[in-house]
Formats: C-alpha cells, structure tokens, sequence
C-alpha cells in the first residue's frame, strides 16, 4: 500500500522531472525501531528515477534537484531517501 | 555570516576531510553515518568527524550551509561533496579513493 508521502513524493516529481521511469520503493520496515524511525511507516525510502532533466548533470546536481523538488520532505518529514537520479542512456 | 556559520566554515577549513555525522566513528547512530565512516576507513584518509547530535546548531546550520537536507555529509579541503549515496557511488566507481589522491589528503596513521 502506498502511504500519503509516498504520493506526494511521486506527484511533486513527476512535476518536475515529467520522468521516463520513477520508482518509490519503501524501506521503513527493515529500519524498524532504528533511530529515525516515526512510527509512520514512511521513514526511509528510496526514489529511482530517470530523466533527460539530468543529462550532463553531476551527481551532487542531481540529488539538490530531486532534494529541492521534494521541499521539506528530506530529512525532516522523512529520515531517510537514497536517491538514484539516471540520465536517459545510462 | 552567522556565528555557526562561521564555525562550520572554520572545521572544514582546517580539516583536510570532515564528516558530518550522527554519533562517533565508535558508535554511529544511524546506519547512513555508519557506511559513511567504513568507506573513509576503508579508504585509510584521516578525518575528522563532527557529531551532530550533540550539538544542535551544527545539526541545523550545517543543512543550510551545505544546501544539503541530510546527514552525513562529506567534506574535502573545503569542498562539499555529498551525502552517503553520492559517496557509496563514488567510492565504488574509484572516483572517491581517486578524488583523496588528486586532493592529497592526510593518510591515517
């Protein structure tokens, strides 16, 4: 089941990034009782997405892309997303 | 420039690599932080690490500073170069131990 940050996520990138492939999986529960976990079943994600919006950009561009489209989603309402930004051709 | 800016400017001023980082090296708080320590091990370079936790305004400065939501985060002579997926990548790439060359990072003893 998706959870309400994991749809907010997917609409506020496909906004930005109109991708070719966007993937949100959900890993709280293998953090379980870890530090960072909220109780909510949204604490730790990992987005993969793939966008010509990220042709010729470094990593560090990328993440501060995903990062800055995603406002105060990363590490604050979600302790942690991994962030796996391709480029079309990749 | 604020006061902990001006603080977090001087720590990766006078360290060749600086970590961000919940907990210490020893014991980690968080497992991003925890594979981010193993990767500067592994790669056998000296740093320093900055334990945000216990000191919150490092903890909320350094997000501003870096333009960077998350900790750990990573820092060579000055430079920011990222969280623990860009340095996982980076260091399975090679681009990572080759980056502590080009740079010539202090080794640990």
């Amino acid at each position: 089941m998706t959870g309400p940050i994991a749809q907010e996520m997917r609409q506020l990138l496909q906004q930005a990034f109109a991708p070719s492939a966007l993937d949100i999986s959900n890993d709280s529960a293998s953090h379980r009782g870890h530090i960072g976990d909220d109780g909510t079943d949204e604490s730790h994600f990992t987005v993969t997405i793939a966008s010509a919006a990220f042709t010729g950009k470094s990593r560090l561009e990328r993440q501060r892309m995903v990062n800055r489209a995603l406002g105060d989603i990363p590490g604050q309402r979600v302790h942690a997303l991994a962030i796996r930004a391709i480029a079309p051709g990749e | 420039m604020s006061e902990t800016n001006a603080r977090i400017q001087s720590i990766v001023e006078t360290h060749d690599v600086v970590l961000f980082m919940k907990g210490t090296p020893l014991f980690p708080q968080c497992g991003f932080s925890s594979r981010a320590v193993a990767i500067l091990e592994h790669l056998g370079v000296d740093f320093q690490s900055v334990d945000v936790l216990q000191d919150m305004e490092i903890r909320s400065g350094i997000k501003s500073f870096s333009d960077w939501p998350t900790i750990p985060q990573l820092y060579v002579k000055g430079e920011f170069i990222g969280g623990s997926d860009i340095m996982t990548e980076m260091f399975e790439d090679g681009e990572l131990e080759q980056l502590m060359a080009e740079k010539q990072v202090a080794r640990a003893d």
